[in-house]
């Protein structure tokens, strides 16, 4: 296991995402309201891209005419046949046992602490002053 | 080691399996691109009038979608212009990723369901020279389903004629809802000039036939309910067609149904045989036991395919429908797509995998 700069953190939009790759693997990157995370990028069920999905809420109902939207932004929609994944766990909402997509550990980093190591930087040129998402895997 | 979100792996396709794409949906950027291929007339009428259907809605389709232009998200194409409308994207997107030795196009322009026949017409002409300019002159891959207007045979035939000297064409297209039941005899000489031309009707799912998509019960309520209807809809061309005997007139009509599901086949077989058991007196025009028609003229592509808990049981569907009457398909680019890597989840023998893919299609279209 080691840790990985992917990003900064001022390249991600608040709903957004960033595709990158680590270690070969395509990774997904998305910003939740300044929180990030980190899932592979193919959909289990039939392999979309998932970095191209859309970030949704969760819609429940107690009964018809009777419904709420809550964690907005939260739930990952496939772009292709609207699985949604819980951003969090990775656990999609209809079949969370059996269908999910792996989730990675990431965290925020200043610049000053990754210069002291042990992380991959690879290509990051990495500046003091800035903060870095960093994904472990 | 950060890759632009744009960016596709196209890599490693080379080692999969070429495929034929039995559904591909090409549109146009826009209407200006419609209208240098009809005539002034009608130009002044699509720019005036536009379309008038058997429904309340001109512009639009009768239920809200899942998704905006019935598209995968990932289908707009870098310029902004509607899914399906770039051939350059289509290629990178879909035909060179996916291995697609053949794709054939099914338009959805609705000519069939105008319910001003002659613009109808018009407008089958117009879309039908669209896909040859537009599409097959430049991308030899790509293959043309010939529009014809169901409810004006005589014109219908007209352009079966026009058009199908060019064997680009593989399919003459009809709606599977259509003013009545596609077995009605008022449609026969649209059957029998395809028999003339060699060519097999392809029937997509859709049409606007004037009534709730629920087989007489009123309008449903949600978009899972109207897509459902498509299943239903789709047996009520084989059943029609059977029983009012086409096959025994044109015993060599070829029927393709596209996107309408096929898990269904077996159990509507069994199902008309027993009633025929029974009933054949009052059909006594039917030589054959209705399932045999179904398997003799009737071929139908996988997606969107049914997901069964086990893989298994799909085979097993697909064995008593008949391996070589089921044709792979992905529907590109709309939201319902089937990836040919992942649309069967169980595995499937290299023999009926090539069948499926590839060789079934190859055979019913005559592709090379």
């Amino acid at each position: 296991m080691a840790r990985h700069v992917v990003a900064t953190v001022g390249e991600i939009a608040p709903g957004a995402s960033k595709l990158v790759t680590v270690k070969g693997r395509e990774i997904s990157l998305f910003n939740v309201k300044g929180e990030y995370f980190a899932l592979a990028n193919k959909c289990p069920h039939e392999g979309a891209s998932l970095c191209r999905g859309t970030l949704v809420g969760l819609a429940e109902s107690d009964g018809p005419g009777d419904y709420r939207v809550t964690r907005q932004g939260e739930f990952l929609k496939c772009p292709w046949h609207g699985w949604e994944f819980d951003v969090r766990t990775g656990q999609s909402w209809c079949d969370p046992g059996n269908t999910y997509v792996r989730q990675f550990a990431v965290s925020v980093e200043p610049g000053g602490e990754l210069l002291k190591g042990p992380y991959v930087l690879e290509t990051f040129q990495v500046a003091v002053d800035e903060n870095y998402i960093v994904v472990e895997m | 080691m950060n890759i632009a979100i744009r960016e596709q792996k196209a890599e490693a396709q080379a080692t999969r399996l070429a495929v034929v794409d039995c559904d591909i949906h090409p549109t146009m950027r826009s209407l200006a691109e419609l209208l240098p291929y009809l005539p002034e007339r009608w130009r002044k009428h699509t720019t005036t009038y536009s379309n008038h259907m058997r429904q309340a809605l001109a512009e639009t389709l009768a239920y809200p979608r899942m998704t905006p232009d019935v598209a995968r998200r990932d289908a707009w194409p870098p310029n902004g212009a509607p899914p399906g409308s770039d051939l350059d994207f289509m290629r990178e997107q879909h035909l060179d990723l996916n291995g697609v030795e053949y794709g054939v196009l099914i338009p959805l322009r609705n000519a069939g369901a105008q319910r001003n026949l002659d613009y109808g017409a018009a407008l089958a002409r117009a879309v039908n020279d669209w896909q040859v300019e537009h599409w097959l002159d430049k991308e030899p891959r790509l293959r043309a389903s010939l529009l014809v207007t169901p409810e004006d045979p005589a014109a219908a035939v007209k352009e079966i004629e026009r058009c199908s000297a060019d064997r680009r064409f593989v399919q003459v297209l009809l709606p599977p809802r259509m003013d009545e039941p596609a077995g009605r005899r008022r449609y026969w000489p649209i059957y029998e000039a395809a028999v003339r031309a060699n060519l097999p009707i392809g029937m997509h799912v859709g049409g606007v036939g004037g009534h709730p998509c629920t087989a007489g019960s009123g309008a449903a309520s949600y978009y899972i309910e109207e897509h459902h209807s498509l299943v239903p809809a789709m047996q009520a061309v084989v059943v029609s067609m059977v029983l009012e005997g086409v096959f025994e007139h044109f015993p060599t009509l070829k029927m393709a149904l596209v996107e309408g599901s096929f898990a269904w086949v077996p159990a509507l077989s069994w199902r008309l045989d027993t009633q025929w058991r029974r009933m054949k007196d009052e059909v006594p025009h039917l030589a054959k036991k209705p399932s045999e028609y179904v398997r003799e003229h009737f071929w139908f592509t996988t997606q969107p395919i049914e997901e069964p808990p086990q893989p298994q049981q799909l085979f097993d569907v697909m064995s008593w429908i008949g391996w070589d009457r089921i044709m792979f398909s992905t529907d590109y680019p709309h939201w319902d797509f089937d990836d040919p890597r992942y649309v069967f989840k169980g595995k499937l023998d290299e023999r009926h995998r090539r069948m499926i893919f590839r060789e079934n299609a190859k055979a019913l279209y005559g592709l090379e």
